[in-house]
């Protein structure tokens, strides 16, 4: 029925099966290439229109990245009508409970917060998940607070922030992202990355 | 009426989460919500019907010793097409999968109907064995998500039914063990009688 397994059957099947299936995937990602990037654009657009106040250009193609002490992060710069109305920024913290914690900071021109939103996260179910805005106040706590007269740490540490209780550590995580979105937005700022 | 039968297995008599117990990996750990367990087994079957179909025409001019790699790389191939076509269009669903996509490539319920259904029957048989078993999986992964977000968050499909925070275990790890045991004793029950 099958046939014999001799070394040159075995090699020819074998090679005209991945070449075979190299075109089927090939051709499925060229096809879905497109979507793709557009989808990925989409969210992106979407976490900067909900942690900024109104803006008509498109921040995601007016990006750059900033790098302090070793934390790189990226920054939407947002206009509306011409004028600078503040930026989106995009940052890493490692201090996560389940993994890092990837979260939009919207500042307004001054450094103060506007808007959070959570990107992603790996932290428990139920109980750091209550970062997410749609599960708990908790980030609600910073919007409207400039950092520069706001300390950004948890009351158990000698901050202004109320963390979640339970989850101390994700809101210790919560606050280090913070931390890092603002010193790179001021940084930015100073050195002339931003619109102004 | 065979072919009905054949599809009717693979939900009832050869069902692969509650009566074979394969592919507990993706099983337990994607089916905290029923639209995510539901996700996960259309991506399955879809994998299932077509990598059955392939391996079953070309079953024939595959040397017996390299059948194994042979299959896994049809299989392989199928679910990076899913994973692509995933991400383009259900990314939303796409990121709470993750990781469980490209596993479906050593789902033991594909490679396992390949070895023994689709290696020595028709296409059409095939076709219609992995639509079956893909069936069951779904079915059994869909009503595993419902009653795990049931219990562990109030809702049914992301539809608030119930007020507050729910039985937070049911969403975790330990809440599939125990969800996934009972159904299996009603589903093994209801089956017997029937039998």
């Amino acid at each position: 029925m099958a046939k014999e397994s001799n070394f040159k059957n075995m090699l020819l099947t074998l090679l005209l099966i991945c070449f075979g299936g190299s075109a089927v995937m090939g051709g499925a990602y060229l096809l879905t290439y497109e979507p793709i990037a557009t989808a990925q654009q989409a969210k992106v657009n979407n976490a900067i229109a909900q942690v900024l106040p109104p803006f008509d250009n498109r921040p995601a193609e007016e990006s750059y990245e900033w790098e302090v002490s070793g934390k790189k992060v990226t920054i939407y710069p947002a206009t509306a009508e011409g004028q600078y109305v503040g930026s989106a920024v995009e940052a890493v913290s490692s201090k996560g409970f389940g993994g890092p914690v990837k979260v939009m900071v919207g500042f307004l021109p001054d450094g103060t917060i506007f808007r959070t939103a959570i990107i992603s996260h790996s932290e428990t179910p139920g109980l750091g998940d209550k970062l997410d805005p749609r599960k708990s106040l908790f980030s609600t706590q910073f919007e409207g607070k400039n950092p520069a007269t706001f300390s950004l740490s948890v009351r158990k540490d000698g901050g202004d922030v109320d963390a979640i209780t339970a989850a101390t550590i994700s809101s210790r995580a919560f606050c280090d992202v913070l931390d890092i979105a603002y010193t790179a937005f001021m940084d930015a700022k100073e050195k002339g990355g931003n619109h102004e | 009426m065979n072919k009905i039968k054949l599809i009717l297995k693979g939900i009832i008599k050869e069902n692969p989460t509650f009566v074979l117990v394969l592919g507990m990996c993706p099983t337990l750990g994607t089916t905290t919500s029923a639209m995510n367990g539901m996700g996960m087994g259309l991506a399955t079957t879809f994998v299932l019907m077509l990598s059955n179909m392939v391996i079953s025409s070309m079953a024939r001019m595959i040397p017996e010793k390299v059948r194994i790699p042979a299959y896994v790389v049809v299989i392989a191939v199928f679910v990076t097409v899913v994973q692509l076509v995933m991400q383009a269009y259900v990314p939303a669903l796409y990121e709470t999968l993750g990781l469980f996509i490209p596993l479906i490539v050593v789902n033991c319920i594909v490679l396992g109907r390949a070895e023994a259904y689709a290696s020595k029957n028709s296409v059409f048989d095939s076709f219609l064995d992995g639509l079956g078993i893909g069936l069951g999986f779904t079915l059994s992964l869909t009503v595993l998500g419902a009653v795990r977000e049931l219990l562990g968050s109030g809702s049914f499909f992301g539809h608030k039914i119930i007020a507050g925070d729910g039985m937070l275990i049911f969403i975790l790890a330990p809440g599939a063990f125990i969800v996934l045991g009972y159904l299996m004793v009603l589903f093994n029950k209801f089956k017997s009688k029937k039998a």
